[in-house]
């Protein structure tokens, strides 16, 4: 099935006699992507050159360069620029090979040999596997906190070392099958061997190289010839920050930017088949949910947390907090995604069995209090429209509103009831990122020790069928008693002008072919 | 003249004292938003030790008064500290903000003085008749507009309608002088509200000084309508308008973050906004020091003006 998706895909290595199902994601040999973006079918011949301005929301003054402090999507854009990781996610969040040509386990699943492609940095030099270990250990820096420190977590840096010069023999603390995502992980660039500063001339492999960069303003960056998959098309590449919305639209209604990034459903209502610009909807790229924190009352009690999931009416929520622009979500996580356990049935509103539910639980009469923020679009108007609904149902919701700025803080471990949202990543990484006994950001507070033995099950299971078969478990039993009520799944959405072509858009945020310049070109 | 001078110099004093207590006030609120800059760092993924990571890099695990210490001792060697976020120079952030600021800021005073003077002198003079009406109730009209609205509808009129003007001045950064026409919008929102609040302000002060009894005693001595009106009105009429221009240029320069925002122009009011969002308190107070400098020197050049042209008027300090 891994094949039809990636038709350049060639099977090899060891697990070749082991099945066909179990090879995906263990043995991938890449030039997934040479066959180029399927959107663009349609947009006519590829062009060279040009410039292109894309305009998304930033962090001011303070913006850097170093692609392991990524932590906006600007920065993710700029650093997908500039450069490349080991690998890189596809659009159902499978790892594939980028800067890795290939991946091999061993029968245990803990030590993975990675060979490199032939790759050089802009300046000339090869990237080889002292500048991988050299970027993983800086990731890993004890004294330092990058956000990829915690996805790297499973290898065991000092034990791994270069086999050759681009081989690399990666030693894990534990079986992992999953280890693909680990190198495809937000901010886990390549960057050269002992580099430290970025922000005067970054060097890195990536599609574009480096030209200028004023933080809160401007990054410009120049095709590279030399990349490995093929030097882009646009000669030029300038992102621009515009933090407001209205600021960005206009500046791409009046022809300033060619992309615009990050924009309102009502946006791209207004402007959708008009003519003036073209609207890009990413499907399946956030997560919208509520968090109840499964250890405390009331929702300690799992008849409270299936009452809630029935009191959702999920398409109301899409409707009124999306504005429509988006899909209905099942209580799990990651529509779409590889090992998304998509034969539940859609769970609807049903009042009276919550209703009974609640009674069952000795709940009649339920106060709780609803934690939102304007943190994210949509927060606030989902709280106000699951406090109607709740109400519907005899249950009376508090909705307090809290400091966008530390919000992600403080609903971690306080609080009962909280909105929450999620981008996209791997349904393997939202497990063990927030749903195990010791996970870091576990806002459902899950913790049960048999899920965590069915991760890591899954993770030493080396035969992709069964291992399929064990997610599936582990969403069975989210879906009928865990702490996330996912009501909905929402469009990121991007405007472009109408000569700008070849934007993918089978790519929810953060995987690979998201905010991806070097395969756009101007007609 | 000492008089003068001793009220200088108490001014002064009092405004570095308003300056200290401006910069406690701000380090005791920021101190006292939720969250510090570890957890707006964090963002979306607040796991605790790296929170904590952070914590101590930044060396926030330091008592609040240590570290406001630190910051006062390097300020009074001119040092502004280092930003929590990025670890670049504080001095540095106020720079780079402070010319697209200064840059809008006297582009508007440089229209706004002639405009606004004009407007009130040209009702003053037509007092009661249909220019002092049309331009009162223009002003009144345009004053009651909120600069966002007015941003808005000036954006998809003159913008994106007619395509006259570019709608905001993204990717040219601080080279802003090298792309005058996207100053065009950004200007005339600023000076909508300034200009009709000076205008009125002129026209009160020289209709009232004209239906004033010194007026009509010097008129009785055949001195010309003119120079009753310029000499001895409009003088009447600069006090006040005087310390209402020092409010419009304080405003100014403190960063006008909704038309910072609306037309991508990264000036101070910008750098505030992210400074306190992502809760880098040294920016936050470098900029708490700048604008009470700000404030307090504006104040007094404009009571200065005041007292030389109403010396009556007294100035108490």
């Amino acid at each position: 099935m891994h094949d039809e998706r990636f038709p350049g895909l060639r099977r090899r290595g060891f697990l070749a006699a082991t099945g066909a199902a179990s090879l995906g994601a263990l043995a991938l040999t890449g030039c997934g992507s040479s066959d180029g973006p399927a959107a663009s079918e349609g947009d006519g011949k590829p062009k060279r050159g040009g410039r292109l301005r894309a305009a998304f929301a930033g962090g001011g003054a303070s913006e850097t360069l170093d692609p392991h402090l990524a932590n906006l999507f600007v920065d993710a854009a700029r650093a997908k620029a500039l450069f490349d990781k080991l690998a890189d996610y596809g659009p159902d969040l499978a790892a594939e090979p980028r800067l890795a040509t290939k991946w091999e386990a061993n029968k245990t699943l803990d030590r993975w040999q990675v060979t490199l492609r032939e790759a050089t940095f802009h300046d000339g030099k090869p990237v080889t596997a002292a500048d991988v270990l050299y970027s993983y250990r800086r990731i890993a820096d004890p004294k330092q906190a990058f956000r990829a420190k915690a996805s790297l977590e499973p290898i065991d840096l000092d034990a791994s070392r270069a086999t050759g010069e681009r081989r690399i023999e990666f030693v894990l603390k534990r079986p992992t099958a999953e280890f693909p995502n680990v190198l495809a992980a937000f901010g886990a660039y390549i960057v050269p061997e002992n580099a430290s500063d970025f922000d005067k001339k970054p060097i890195g492999s990536g599609p574009f190289r480096f030209v200028s960069f004023t933080p809160g303003r401007s990054a410009v960056v120049r095709r590279y010839d030399d990349y490995w998959e093929g030097a882009p098309y646009l000669d030029e590449l300038e992102f621009v920050i515009a933090n407001e919305e209205s600021a960005r639209v206009n500046a791409l209604l009046g022809g300033q930017v060619e992309y615009a990034h990050e924009l309102n459903p009502t946006t791209a209502r207004a402007h959708e088949n008009q003519g003036q610009i073209e609207i890009v909807r990413l499907r399946n790229s956030a997560m919208q949910a509520f968090v109840m924190k499964t250890d405390r009352p009331p929702f300690d009690d799992k008849r409270v947390r299936q009452a809630f999931f029935l009191i959702a009416d999920r398409k109301e929520l899409v409707d009124g907090a999306l504005s429509g622009a988006g899909e209905v979500g099942n209580d799990l996580f990651g529509k779409g995604y590889e090992y998304y356990a998509d034969g539940l049935p859609q769970r609807e509103q049903d009042l009276d069995q919550a209703r009974t539910l609640l009674k069952q639980a000795g709940a009649e009469n339920l106060k709780v209090t609803l934690d939102t923020s304007a943190v994210a679009a949509g927060f606030t108007e989902a709280a106000s429209i699951f406090r109607d609904q709740a109400k519907k149902a005899g249950v009376t919701i508090e909705v307090k509103m809290g400091s966008k700025d530390s919000y992600w803080s403080d609903i971690l471990d306080s609080g009962t009831l909280a909105c929450y949202r999620s981008g996209a990543m791997p349904i393997e990484a939202h497990i063990s990122q927030r749903l195990l006994t010791d996970s870091t950001t576990n806002a459902t507070k899950w913790q049960y020790k048999d899920f965590d033995a069915l991760y890591q099950q899954a993770q030493s299971t080396r035969d992709k069928t069964e291992r399929a078969a064990v997610y599936e478990r582990m969403q069975r039993r989210l879906y009928t008693e865990g702490g996330f009520l996912v009501w909905g799944f929402a469009d990121w959405i991007l405007g472009t002008a109408r000569k700008v072509k070849g934007v993918e858009r089978d790519a929810p945020a953060n995987t690979l072919d998201w905010a991806r310049f070097d395969k756009v070109w101007i007609a | 003249m000492s008089g003068l001078r001793s009220f200088v110099a108490r001014r002064l004093l009092l405004g570095v004292a308003q300056t200290v207590a401006v910069v406690l006030l701000v380090f005791a609120l920021t101190e006292a938003l939720p969250g510090d800059a570890a957890v707006a760092l964090a963002g979306d993924q607040p796991d605790p030790a790296r929170i904590a990571a952070i914590r101590e890099a930044m060396q926030l695990d330091r008592p609040a008064y240590e570290r406001l210490a630190d910051w006062a001792a390097g300020l009074l060697h001119g040092d502004f500290g280092t930003s929590l976020a990025s670890g670049r120079p504080v001095s540095q952030y106020i720079a780079d903000g402070f010319g697209p600021t200064l840059l809008l800021a006297a582009l508007t005073v440089v229209l706004l003085v002639p405009l606004g003077f004009g407007l009130g002198v040209l009702a003053a003079q037509h007092a009661g008749r249909l220019i002092d009406r049309l331009v009162s109730s223009v002003t009144l009209a345009v004053y009651a507009v909120p600069e966002f609205a007015l941003g808005v509808l000036l954006v998809s009129v003159l913008a994106l309608q007619l395509g006259w003007l570019p709608p905001t001045a993204v990717g040219y950064g601080t080279d802003l002088l090298a792309h005058p026409a996207a100053l065009v919008l950004p200007v005339l929102v600023l000076l909508s509200r300034p200009v009709c609040s000076l205008a009125r302000l002129v026209r009160a002060g020289m209709v009232d000084a004209l239906a004033a009894p010194y007026a009509v005693h010097a008129r009785r001595y055949g001195i010309t309508g003119a120079r009753v009106r310029y000499a001895h009105a409009l003088t009447n009429a600069l006090a006040p308008a005087a310390q209402q221009l020092a409010r419009t240029v304080d405003w100014l320069l403190c960063g006008v973050i909704v038309v910072e925002a609306l037309f991508v122009i990264p000036g101070l009011g910008t750098v505030l906004l992210n400074a306190v969002a992502e809760r880098d308190v040294p920016v936050v107070q470098g900029l708490a020091v700048v604008f009470g400098v700000l404030t307090v020197v504006l104040n007094l050049g404009a009571d200065l003006v005041a007292h030389r042209f109403a010396p009556r008027a007294g100035v108490a300090a």
